[in-house]
């Protein structure tokens, strides 16, 4: 049975496009037939962030019109067979799609795929009316910010409101030093606010930036934000994985390697 | 600043978390008029059936309220009922 899933937040630039291809990409590499939808129409990104721009061929407004059959606007990943891409259109606007139209798409790719990823635009207009339309669960990305925080609250309001069934929440950019010093809200106290289940801590990591820069996803690679990717992903298939101790791990340990490094 | 002041200062995750809790009492109020509305009219139904009440003078909130605990401050909903009638107010035989 194929389960979909929206990534979602409300405020922009917090890394759903981000979650969305590293989820996507983790659960792939657990064997899972996945495909990502960007319905975020006018300014797609999912496709830069996974490496897949000069392949586009036909986008979601493609399907939803009927110019193209399915098959033919599926990207397939470089890496996975398994996975797939869903562009969206750059050059219309967010009302070329509705809803209904939405749900039809996703139900039609429900027998094909196990799991289905919507990247949602920022905002709660039409865009993000349109990604929540289908979707059986949602993964909100916040930032332990209070823009994000208070965007993220509101979000979750509307998703109970509109009937998803689950809903879990993923802390993107905690940076450790920060919460040290009391100069970041940790990842408790975000839960503590949001008061829904956490089912990921993503550190700030430089690696992203080198990751989205070169259109390939980390998630597996032995970086904290690439564990913690995986382990997120394992958590969406219903695995009980404990959380990464990030504080730890920015401590001596590091240290003494960047010491070596250096010499 | 005095030595004190460094004391007392507040770390501004602190200050955040803090901030935020007293925002998202009134925003979680104001988002859902649907909601609030709901809660309305199922408190109207109870209480009407013990006496009779001003449903349009009815008027509930979601505010701050002391508490022990908690860090002082929780959310507490507020509700001004004006009663017409004590219909059959429990008053003994």
């Amino acid at each position: 049975m194929s389960e979909v899933i929206v990534i979602t937040s409300g405020k922009g630039g917090v890394g759903k496009t981000t979650t969305t291809a590293n989820v996507g990409t983790g659960l792939a590499q657990l064997d899972k037939k996945v495909v990502l939808i960007d319905t975020d129409i006018g300014l797609r990104n999912l496709d830069v962030v996974m490496g897949l721009e000069n392949r586009i061929v036909y986008n979601l407004v493609d399907v939803v019109e009927g110019n193209c059959r399915m098959k033919q606007a599926l990207i397939k990943d470089k890496r996975y067979p398994n996975l797939s891409l869903l562009p969206s259109a750059q050059t219309k606007d967010k009302s070329a799609v509705s809803p209904e139209q939405m749900v039809k798409v996703i139900d039609e790719l429900r027998d094909e795929f196990d799991y289905i990823l919507l990247d949602c635009p920022a905002g709660i207009e039409q865009g993000f009316k349109n990604a929540i339309a289908g979707a059986d669960r949602a993964l909100v990305v916040t930032t332990p910010e209070v823009s994000a925080i208070r965007d993220a609250d509101r979000i979750i309001g509307l998703l109970t409101a509109n009937e998803i069934a689950r809903v879990d929440l993923i802390v993107n950019r905690l940076r450790m030093d920060m919460v040290k010093r009391g100069d970041m809200m940790n990842i408790g106290d975000v839960t503590d606010i949001l008061a829904i289940n956490l089912i990921g801590a993503v550190p700030d990591d430089e690696q992203i930036v080198i990751s989205t820069n070169q259109g390939e996803p980390l998630v597996g690679t032995d970086c904290k934000a690439g564990i913690a990717y995986a382990n997120i992903c394992h958590r969406v298939l219903g695995e009980d994985v404990p959380f990464l101790n990030l504080e730890e791990k920015d401590g001596m340990w590091n240290k003494l390697k960047g010491m070596f490094k250096k010499n | 600043m005095g030595l004190m002041d460094l004391f007392k200062k507040k770390s501004s995750g602190d200050i955040a978390k803090d901030r935020l809790k007293l925002l998202l009492v009134s925003d979680r109020a104001n988002c859902s008029p649907e909601i609030m509305e709901k809660i309305k009219n199922d408190i109207i139904q109870v209480i009407s059936k013990y006496m009779e009440i001003d449903a349009e003078g009815l008027d509930i909130q979601i505010t701050q309220t002391e508490s022990e605990g908690n860090n002082g401050n929780v959310p507490a909903l507020f509700a001004n009922i004006p009663i017409k009638d004590m219909r059959h107010s429990g008053t003994s035989e």
